[in-house]
């Protein structure tokens, strides 16, 4: 019998959280210190480690503003600083104002104004306190599995991924999507290869239309950086594990997203809205993929990894599944499922996606991830432009 | 016991599921291979032919292509990027 609630927090707004975190937004890479001490001071403050904005494109400037203001209305994130300096391109009000428009708190201090980095410090912790100190008094409740956005990412692969790791992941999927969940595949330039298996499970034309375009950009992109596509795609450490070439890379990492039809295509950070398999548009750069899957509103991200990668994120819960036996023993300690037992006949397919769905449940109501527990906190933007 | 996954019938590479040394029967998880043995060693979670394959012909692997051959290859032979190569996103 397949669980089909969990405990969480229930939000103002009819959303659900999974952990109650205070963001630390620097709106540029000057006053990401001052944010950096803040988060690091207080229990619970988590730091958006953003280095941009500041002599920025504005098309970057603008994905800035929307994808950080997206995280200050996740539902994961009970309060939020913006951490100003005061002179950067980036504007921090408009953001505040934007990240204002959710249910949390939204406090904006810049460090010109408060006269330097030591009085935002104490006074960035003293309301990452309060906000911390309002958040005790929230109490998990039972909220159905529908309420959750599960991003699908992987990382590190090897031949394992494809074998074992990606195809739990897609039984995990399809049970996620069986109880009305969001489910949110994404890495672009990992699926050239495998566009024929997406567009046969679009759920319409539109979408099928979507995902054609997609995936035609960004290889017109890739081919008009006139670099050789090796090394990149696949990585270094791919090709050691068996994998050769894209094609075979994005045939194994499709079966991340299991059965269902795509009812979504999503630009990167886009919320996801639809119930069932969205796709969403980032760069297989796995810390950028996964910061864009979180601002879609996944409170939590399950990651597949045959080489071993130990990567978390700043306010989700990062879960890790590997299906390689040997990695399993030698880096166990930054993974949380082993799906290597597909492989060596232990337990089937379905077994482990099962096992998956359980385990997800278990760090949506509050247990950590190891990722968690080991202090993980990435957050790494895509870069659309130059830096002038 | 297997040491080779084939993904799908229709596949011209496996998978070896042990680190298999040259001149090692290949053992498939499916019945319509026999009598391939590797020509090199094949590490772990790499590929193997089992079939002859041809110089620009696309090999096969999850039932669909996963690139083109650079020169023939015979079965039993290790393939991996110095034989097979992308048709995709690389520079025109």
């Amino acid at each position: 019998m397949i669980a089909d609630s969990f405990q969480g927090y229930q939000r103002a707004d009819g959303s659900v959280g999974v952990r109650n975190l205070v963001a630390v937004i620097p709106t540029c890479g000057c006053a990401q210190h001052a944010a950096a001490r803040i988060a690091s001071l207080v229990d619970g403050a988590a730091l958006l480690n953003y280095t941009g904005g500041c002599g920025e494109t504005e098309g970057d400037i603008a994905l800035a503003t929307d994808l950080l203001a997206q995280y200050a209305r996740h539902p994961n994130v009970i309060g939020t600083l913006v951490v100003s300096l005061g002179c950067e391109t980036l504007n921090a009000h408009l953001l505040a104002e934007k990240a204002g428009k959710g249910t949390a708190p939204v406090e904006l201090l810049t460090i010109q104004e408060l006269g330097g980095t030591a009085r935002t410090v104490t006074r960035g912790v003293e309301l990452a306190h309060q906000m911390r100190r309002r958040a005790e008094r929230l109490n998990r409740v039972a909220c159905p599995v529908a309420s959750l956005t599960i991003g699908l990412e992987c990382g590190g692969s090897d031949a394992t991924s494809g074998m074992a790791a990606n195809p739990a992941m897609g039984a995990f999927s399809d049970l996620m999507v069986a109880q009305g969940a969001r489910v949110v595949l994404a890495e672009t330039s990992e699926l050239l290869g495998a566009e024929h298996i997406m567009l046969d499970r679009a759920a319409n034309p539109a979408v099928a239309r979507e995902l054609m375009e997609t995936v035609q950009s960004c290889e017109r992109w890739l081919k008009a950086t006139g670099e050789d596509f090796m090394g990149k795609q696949p990585s270094p450490g791919n090709v050691r594990g068996g994998i050769s070439t894209v094609e075979e890379k994005a045939l194994g990492d499709v079966l991340k997203g299991g059965h269902s039809p795509f009812v979504q295509v999503l630009k990167y950070g886009q919320r996801a809205t639809v119930a069932g398999l969205s796709f969403m548009d980032t760069p297989g750069n796995d810390p950028a993929s996964v910061t864009g899957l979180v601002a879609a509103g996944c409170q939590v991200v399950t990651f597949t990894t045959g080489r071993g990668n130990p990567m978390g994120n700043a306010i989700a819960p990062v879960v890790k599944v590997t299906g390689n036996a040997r990695t399993w023993a030698r880096m166990g300690s930054d993974i949380d499922l082993d799906a290597s037992t597909i492989i060596s006949g232990q337990e089937s397919v379905e077994e482990v996606g099962e096992r998956l769905y359980e385990l997800v449940l278990r760090v949506s109501s509050g247990m950590p991830s190891i990722a968690e527990t080991l202090g993980h906190e990435e957050f790494s933007m895509l870069r659309l432009g130059p830096i002038y | 016991m297997s040491n080779t996954l084939v993904i799908h019938p229709g596949d011209s590479v496996g998978v070896a599921l042990h680190d298999l040394q040259a001149g090692a029967e290949v053992e498939p998880t499916c019945d319509h291979v026999t009598g391939v043995v590797t020509r090199q060693a094949i590490p772990f979670g790499h590929k193997v032919a089992l079939v002859s394959i041809r110089d620009g012909e696309q090999i096969i692997k999850y039932g669909a292509s996963i690139g083109v051959a650079e020169g023939d290859i015979a079965p039993g032979e290790h393939v991996h990027v110095h034989n097979l190569r992308s048709v995709r996103g690389a520079a025109q």
